[in-house]
């Protein structure tokens, strides 16, 4: 399958070594992967604060650049449910709603990807040590991942997944608030990094990174040995 | 007078015209369920109840017991009188507060204390002053461990409330498996003349607003006890 | 005089600095969630349940009008009373005027948020009208003259330390750390106000269209016996509660239960059809029924947010709130805290004093999964931060979203922005946690990211053009 790469901004200019990780197993798996290069944002920023208009120009040059894709795959449950559950609504009434629609509809994040179409929870991955998985919201609720994740790590020789207890609690990002409302994202962030020392874990993944930075942010700050891995990092790993 | 009827349904009709909400996501197809619906679609979803009379007494005794509902069965009238006269031994009633019901009237024929009867009206320090009320009620719930009353089957509003122990007396072909089916009960029963009070007590009154620490006999009965008369 | 959003910011701060005051929330809510969980799970189909209560909701509200004047008629014909109250003021001034005519003396009062939506205990007391709040938690908050900290679970902010010093302080009882003996000391005071009161006023959790009944559901007694002894009953309900069969009751009373203390079924759920009726015992004579609109036919004419109309103030959305946990009920300064309340407060009170708290969200949806009823509530919040920033646009952020725009929607200029931040990005290393720093509020407590040397992008380019 040609599979066409999403790549966030913020992964795209922080986390580059997770979409090459993405790259990797999906190319492991006999795929050509392209990755159009004139993508940038999908909107969700502007789209979060209110602000659509702009939204709608950031979501034109995504749409625009996955227009002649056959599947679209990006490491994010963010921003995939950005495309997948709010362009519809971007562009409600708008003359590209049609096309926001067939975005929608063949965008898949990664691990829903792997597990729902492509059929395969076993990617022959290795990674030795503890981990505990942090589902992130938008990939939770709005686009209804939860198993997947599990599947392919079940599936990583010598790994072993501890779950925390608040595995489905918000870490606090939730994008320009974790800086409006620095106080409120922090103390929701201490309650997910205490769940996660709790697990006794040594790497705490996501298929999230806009979560682990959140998360992340705050373990090093208190200096633990904690590592944070997103999940495709885990499945390049062997 | 009724205020700013005319006005406030003015609105509604404006707010509703041309205007159609989009309709709630649900997986399964239930509007026309909703729309016009019988009251059983509910049956679905909510708990079971088992599908015959034992198996809906086993868990009406269940779920009492969860309830600190103290819940007894008797064979016959004379054993529920037995267990009455008991209970008002043992917790030392001198006074308790009863109605005109068939049941509860067979119940107290052996006790001996001073009744305060309240279907033709009572004082409400009389009342209050009493150890325990003896009710009837219209039926027991099997789904949820409830007991349905009204002002008929119950003597009113307060004689169930107010005394600190609650005593129920009822029959297992009171027995139904689930709040629908009670629903049907009253209606039949009652037609269009509705009494002005029906409730479901589910357990005696409690509280949890201090500390989320559950306390028995909020403002109601600490003890609610029910006979089940076979 | 400091704006709501000011206030927000301030309270939510200083709850959220109290680590001590945030356990305690979250150890008084861990015994619901497993109590919830347990009897979700004796449900056939929650799920199934949940989409039949927003199914019956949807009929319910769509058709307003009608089941309203269904309502109306037939428990009018019972001998009940409706008053139709456009707003607050008028809801207060009815309430005032039978209380006048009718001499009253004592007012016994249980649990109604929409009383404290319209303040009507100020306003009783204001006119000399003694009045007492009869569920505990609201007696605890009333002795201390605040507001409940929470829709279902008033007093919960409260330690029994703090409750029985309030006792002692007010009532004149012995101190004691037993919540039993604490509810006992309440459960005899307020035996003597039930006797005494003329009066009683409840809220209304459903009123049935087609039997003209209004539904309470409780569990201390309390409502039962206020709504009982007093010769007059003033039942207050948002217009919004009205359901269309008395069957819909029996999914929406174990829903509401489960939803909204973890319990299968509440000890009392009492339907009234009217005052006392001829040959019935006891009972108030008279019984009215005030209908509120006060702002609701505007969420009405909203459809996009209509469904929120459909809320059973359960409390659902705000136990599982992690906002809520963490800043608690009082930082909202809205009667109605919580998700539920942050989508609806910017339609009844107005959006421009109230968007803020659309704002204070993550957007986890965790309140939406919890809604018994599918209220919509995290897209709602999505939908007033559009409305809020189409009609009163926060300045420096429509500045700066529309730059963000400019850059995103050229690729080129973001690419040029990414080697810009390569360039600058040593520049925040020095400031890094000063007052200089303008991540200061992301760097106070997590570590800041750093641009990769190369964007993937720019390693792509290099490694795969080759393929080109």
């Amino acid at each position: 399958m040609r599979i066409s790469l999403f790549v966030p901004c913020f992964v795209d200019q922080l986390y580059p070594n997770v979409a090459w990780s993405v790259v990797r197993v999906l190319e492991r798996l006999g795929h050509e992967v392209v990755f159009p290069e004139s993508q940038s944002c999908c909107g969700q920023p502007p789209f979060n604060s209110g602000y659509w208009d702009d939204a709608r120009s950031s979501a034109r040059v995504t749409m625009k650049a996955f227009r002649d894709a056959e599947v679209v795959v990006g490491p994010s449950g963010s921003c995939v449910t950005m495309i997948k559950a709010f362009y519809p609504d971007l562009f409600k009434g708008e003359t590209d709603e049609l096309a926001a629609r067939e975005l929608a509809a063949k965008a898949h994040e990664f691990s829903s990807f792997l597990v729902n179409v492509l059929g395969v929870t076993d990617v022959g991955a290795k990674f030795d040590g503890k981990v505990t998985f942090h589902d992130g919201c938008h990939g939770l609720r709005e686009l209804g991942i939860k198993s997947e994740p599990r599947a392919l790590l079940a599936n990583v020789k010598g790994l072993e997944l501890i779950e925390m207890c608040e595995a489905e609690t918000c870490c606090g990002f939730g994008g320009t608030f974790a800086v409006k409302y620095a106080t409120i994202s922090t103390a929701m962030d201490e309650v997910k990094c205490a769940s996660i020392l709790e697990t006794g874990a040594d790497t705490v993944v996501s298929n999230d990174s806009s979560c682990l930075m959140q998360i992340r942010g705050m373990l090093e700050k208190e200096k633990s040995s904690v590592r944070s891995l997103h999940l495709a990092e885990i499945l390049a790993s062997r | 007078m009724n205020g700013g009827r005319a006005i406030i349904l003015g609105r509604i009709r404006e707010a509703l015209r041309n205007n159609p909400a989009p309709r709630p996501h649900t997986s399964h197809s239930q509007s026309e369920a909703a729309a016009d619906h019988n009251g059983h679609a509910q049956r679905e979803w909510l708990p079971k109840v088992g599908e015959t009379l034992p198996e809906r007494i086993d868990l009406f005794a269940k779920i009492s017991e969860g309830l600190t509902t103290e819940f007894q069965r008797v064979p016959t009238m004379s054993a529920a009188r037995h267990l009455i006269t008991k209970l008002a031994t043992e917790s030392q009633w001198k006074k308790i507060g009863s109605h005109s019901h068939q049941d509860v009237d067979a119940l107290l024929e052996e006790i001996e204390l001073p009744i305060v009867r309240t279907e033709k009206g009572y004082a409400i320090n009389d009342l209050e002053s009493c150890d325990a009320g003896i009710t009837g009620c219209d039926v027991l719930v099997a789904q949820t461990g409830g007991i349905m009353v009204s002002v008929e089957s119950a003597g009113g509003r307060a004689l169930s409330v107010l005394p600190p122990h609650h005593v129920v007396i009822a029959r297992t072909s009171q027995m139904v498996p689930d709040l629908t089916a009670a629903f049907e009960h009253v209606k039949q029963k009652y037609g269009k003349q509705f009494p002005s009070f029906l409730s479901f007590i589910t357990g005696p009154s409690r509280t949890g607003d201090i500390e989320r620490i559950l306390v028995l006999g909020a403002h109601g009965p600490k003890r609610l006890t029910v006979i089940l008369l076979d | 005089m400091a704006s709501q959003s000011s206030d927000f910011q301030t309270l939510s701060r200083r709850y959220t600095a109290d680590k001590g005051f945030r356990a305690f929330i979250q150890k008084g809510m861990s015994g619901y969630y497993k109590k919830r969980d347990q009897n979700k799970a004796n449900f056939q189909d929650w799920q199934g349940a949940r989409d039949l209560a927003a199914e019956i909701k949807y009929e319910a509200i769509n058709h307003l009008d009608k089941y309203l004047l269904e309502f109306e008629e037939k428990i009018t014909a019972r001998g009940a009373k409706v008053f139709w109250a456009q707003n607050a003021e008028a809801a207060r001034e009815y309430i005032l005027k039978v209380a006048k005519e009718n001499n009253v003396h004592s007012i016994i009062k249980s649990k109604t948020m929409t009383s404290e939506e319209i303040h009507l205990n100020d306003a009783l007391e204001k006119q000399g009208f003694g009045v007492v709040e009869s569920d505990l938690g609201e007696y605890i908050v009333q002795l201390r003259k605040e507001a409940p900290f929470h829709l279902v679970f008033p007093a919960m902010h409260l330690t029994r330390r703090q409750i029985s010093d309030l006792f002692q302080k007010e009532l004149g009882s012995e101190p004691t750390d037993e919540p039993e003996k604490l509810t006992m000391i309440a459960r005899d005071i307020m035996r003597r106000k039930y006797c005494e009161a003329d009066m009683g006023i409840s809220g209304t959790n459903f009123a049935i269209a087609e039997t003209g009944m209004i539904s309470i559901t409780e569990n201390e007694g309390n409502a039962r016996l206020t709504t009982s002894l007093p010769k007059i009953h003033v039942a207050l309900l948002g217009i919004e509660k009205v359901l269309p069969k008395l069957e819909d009751l029996s999914l929406f009373l174990p829903m509401l239960a489960t939803a909204g203390a973890g319990q299968t079924m509440t000890c009392y759920n009492t339907m009234y059809a009217g005052p006392r009726q001829l040959g019935e015992p006891d009972g108030p004579e008279q019984m009215h029924i005030v209908l509120l609109d006060n702002r609701r036919t505007e969420l009405l004419a909203d459809a996009e947010q209509r469904d929120s109309l459909g809320c059973i103030r359960c409390g659902a959305c705000l136990n599982i709130c992690p906002i809520f946990k963490n800043v608690g009920g009082y930082s909202y300064g809205t009667t109605y805290g919580g998700p539920i309340g942050s989508v609806i407060t910017p339609h009844l009170r107005g959006l421009k004093d109230w968007k803020h708290l659309s704002a204070a969200s993550s957007l986890c949806g965790a309140c939406t999964e919890a809604c018994p009823v599918k209220i919509d509530l995290h897209h709602h919040l999505l939908q007033n931060r559009r409305n809020g920033a189409k009609t009163a646009p926060n300045p420096l952020e429509k500045i700066s979203f529309g730059g963000f725009s400019l850059m995103m929607g050229h690729p080129s200029l973001y690419r040029l922005a990414s080697g810009l931040g390569r360039i600058f990005q040593p520049l925040q290393g020095l400031v890094n946690g000063t007052i200089l720093d303008p991540l200061r509020s992301w760097t106070d407590s997590r570590k800041l990211p750093t641009l990769a040397p190369q964007s993937f992008h720019e390693q792509w380019k290099k490694q795969r053009n080759r393929k080109l």
